[in-house]
């Protein structure tokens, strides 16, 4: 069987405006955010304590969500990252789908292609589905979503449904203004920490 | 490997999971290792540690780093080859000073009879020292309950990354048959 390839030219969804409406109805969810585009569209939609940035560690921000996932069964915790991260960590949709956490939502901005380093195109536009990938891992259950009906129908889902879930977002491959969150490690380290434990942080 | 009589066998993946009660790990990940077998097994059979088999240990690094985002602590069990897929992860780890607590078991060392085995052992702690990680090395087994909470308490109370190598003295060569043309 041959997939239909899509070309990400084709996509309607904006990843500023996807990553936004995503978050507009956040309330404590902890948010971790891919190194890359995610990581700035997490901030364009407002910096907020709750938010841990990766600006490296790339293939980790799955795992670095579930290890917060399992630490915090009672908060919901969406991991906000991109196709070519996704990839790098592809074992851990494994991982994740035998210790299916309830509280993990993990949403792919997936443009096709590698947007940081000169918008070469990547697996997911050549074939590679990941959301058929999370769901034989085991995900509670996974999803493409290519229209603004299809998002707004999952959205509340994030919030709901037990995990662990899982969304490719197919966004238009376009550049967006870089929007630069805050960078220095050991402060978004404590500033989370703060936020989230109190005075059990330090 | 293990010794026919089970008196005989060592205690230390005992007293390493002592440590990890003293000092409250609730997160443990591992990708499997002949050396580790028991040491996981007292994990996973205690209803207050989560433990996770990974594909690669990378994922552990990560999955840790998260953890202590989320106030537990944990530990990472892995073989030596397991240190070089982890790498670029540890930078994470260095650059944000995130705590890590990690049990190495060693292969390419103490008497190996796997050649493939031979160049990431022998790379081992140079590898993890160049990515900022301490190393405090194990090659006696009445020494490793000390070095594990020695490492515990300068990865959780100094805010370290910290590996203990367990010598492959300690844990034992895999046996393998000789090969015909090696007689």
């Amino acid at each position: 069987m041959t997939r239909d390839i899509r070309d990400a030219r084709t996509f309607v969804l904006n990843r500023r405006e996807v990553v936004a409406a995503v978050l507009r109805s956040r309330g404590e969810t902890l948010v971790v955010s891919g190194l890359g585009s995610p990581t700035y569209d997490v901030a364009a939609a407002g910096d907020h304590h709750g938010n841990f940035y990766l600006w490296g560690a790339m293939g980790g921000a799955a795992m670095v969500g579930f290890g917060l996932a399992l630490a915090q069964p009672s908060r919901r915790v969406l991991v906000v990252t991109g196709d070519g991260e996704m990839l790098m960590g592809l074992g851990s949709l494994a991982t994740i789908g035998v210790e299916r956490p309830a509280n993990l939502v993990i949403a792919v901005i997936d443009n096709q292609h590698y947007g940081e380093t000169g918008m070469q195109l990547g697996h997911t536009g050549r074939g590679v589905d990941l959301a058929a990938i999370a769901r034989a891992a085991n995900f509670a259950a996974a999803t493409t979503i290519e229209t603004r009906d299809e998002l707004d129908e999952w959205i509340p889902r994030v919030y709901r449904d037990p995990g662990p879930l899982f969304a490719a977002i197919k966004v238009v491959a376009a550049p967006v203004p870089m929007e630069v969150p805050l960078i220095d490690g050991p402060h978004l380290k404590n500033r989370f920490r703060q936020a989230l434990l109190d005075d059990k942080a330090f | 490997m293990a010794p026919d009589d089970p008196a005989a066998l060592p205690d230390w993946p005992e007293q390493i999971y002592q440590v990890f009660q003293d000092v409250g790990i609730r997160q443990v990940a591992y990708v499997p290792d002949a050396g580790h077998m028991r040491l996981i097994d007292l994990c996973a059979r205690d209803g207050n540690i989560r433990t996770v088999a990974l594909t690669t240990e990378e994922e552990g690094v990560a999955m840790l780093a998260g953890a202590w985002l989320g106030g537990q602590r944990g530990a990472l069990l892995m073989q030596s080859s397991g240190v070089g897929n982890c790498i670029n992860m540890f930078s994470m780890i260095q650059e944000c000073r995130f705590p890590l607590l990690t049990i190495v078991t060693m292969r390419g060392q103490w008497g190996e009879a796997n050649p493939w085995q031979v160049p990431m052992g022998r790379a081992t702690p140079a590898a993890l020292e160049s990515v900022g990680v301490i190393v405090h090395n194990v090659d006696e087994a009445r020494r490793v309950p000390e070095t594990v909470a020695a490492a515990a308490r300068l990865a959780f109370q100094s805010t370290r990354a910290v590996a203990v190598l367990i010598g492959q003295r300690i844990i034992g060569s895999k046996k393998f048959e000789t090969r015909k043309s090696d007689t």
